[in-house]
């Protein structure tokens, strides 16, 4: 099982972080990248109002709950990868590229959450909706993809 | 209100009572222990959260960065935030020892050990990771405290511009109001060391260098002759 690559992309479109886990993936130039966050922002803005159903019954106003908002795209399979993303309240997603058979990949990209919002959001010297340079976070997100890979 | 005035005690005991001072109260419960002497977090580990420290930190950071000129400058900003908290923290560490260790620490290494090992558990829950005086004949004012991972530091990032900057100042002041407190004025910085082999292990390895001033030296000479 391997995990090939995460992505984030900040509420903006804008590409955030990228990194690969695995040798001999194909690469893309910076622009490349650029344009395909962008890319992937647009097409997951637009599935969220795709719905095959007509919205018939309104939530009721007394109910206190408020309706999950719509998630959009959540998982891309094809024959070669699996392309999981996992979209923030605030709206960064990370997106997790791995092999189709990969198991627990929410847990994994739950767990990559967490050491953002901790190595990240933590750092005084991050600027929000920026390009994300800490090393802390570089270090402690390789520590725990390459155990998973090795396996 | 006026028969709830209390009644005024004879003087005999009202003497009597000074005298001894230890009478059970508000200040002096039966047990002998004031509020001085437990954390007024009373949760079973007296523990905080480090997140909300975290995020407490990062905005002492942000707010030092303000209009500084350069990293000695923010440096010394972390450090003059954290001088008030050593100065503070001697006379209460003290005051919670054993009556029989009270005593304000009188040489260089009692000092140091106190920093290390009651200073830095209070801090952080576990001693430091070393002490060292340095091997340098020229230099006998130094020592130098080590932390493998500052607990501070753990979840900054310093960028690569600022690489000479490390955010344990703040620890840094902390031990030099300590010093300065216990009548052993010094200067002590922050280094990181993370580099090289040993940054393998302990990327965030920090050496806090204790300089003290040349009269406590003498004075130290001066006490181990006699």
């Amino acid at each position: 099982m391997v995990v090939f690559a995460l992505i984030i992309i900040n509420k903006a479109g804008g590409l955030i972080y990228q990194r690969d886990f695995a040798e001999g993936l194909n690469k893309l130039s910076i622009n490349d990248y650029l344009v395909l966050a962008g890319t992937f922002h647009g097409v997951h803005a637009i599935t969220t109002r795709l719905n095959p159903l007509h919205q018939h019954n309104l939530p009721p106003s007394t109910s206190d709950v408020r309706p999950d908002p719509p998630s959009g795209i959540e998982v891309l399979e094809t024959e070669n990868f699996r392309l999981q993303c996992f979209s923030t309240l605030t709206g960064t997603k990370f997106l997790l590229f791995t092999e189709p058979q990969q198991p627990n990949v929410d847990k994994i990209v739950g767990r990559i959450y967490e050491l953002y919002s901790d190595y990240v959001m933590k750092n005084p010297f991050y600027q929000l909706e920026m390009p994300v340079r800490c090393e802390s976070f570089d270090r402690k997100l390789v520590q725990y993809v390459r155990p998973l890979n090795s396996r | 209100m006026a028969s709830s005035q209390p009644v005024k005690p004879p003087l005999a005991t009202q003497a009597s009572q000074a005298q001894r001072g230890s009478q059970p109260g508000l200040r002096y419960p039966s047990n002998g222990k004031t509020i001085y002497h437990r954390p007024l977090n009373r949760s079973r580990t007296q523990e905080l959260s480090q997140s909300s420290f975290a995020y407490l930190f990062g905005e002492m950071v942000s707010y030092a960065q303000k209009r500084v000129t350069g990293i000695q400058d923010l440096e010394k900003r972390l450090n003059v935030q954290g001088h008030p908290i050593g100065l503070k923290l001697l006379d209460l560490l003290l005051y919670r020892e054993p009556p029989r260790t009270q005593t304000r620490p009188l040489h260089i290494i009692a000092l140091l050990q106190f920093i290390t090992t009651i200073l830095w558990r209070h801090l952080f829950s576990r001693p430091a990771d070393a002490l060292e005086k340095s091997s340098n004949p020229d230099t006998p004012e130094e020592y130098m405290i080590s932390d493998n991972e500052p607990l501070v530091n753990q979840y900054i990032s310093v960028p690569k511009e600022m690489n000479q900057l490390n955010c344990a100042a703040f620890v840094a002041g902390i031990v030099e109001g300590v010093c300065d407190g216990a009548g052993f004025p010094a200067r002590v910085t922050a280094h990181s060391v993370g580099k090289g082999e040993e940054g393998e292990l302990w990327p965030g390895k920090t050496v806090f260098l204790v300089k003290f001033e040349p009269e406590v030296v003498e004075r130290e000479a001066y006490l181990g002759r006699s």
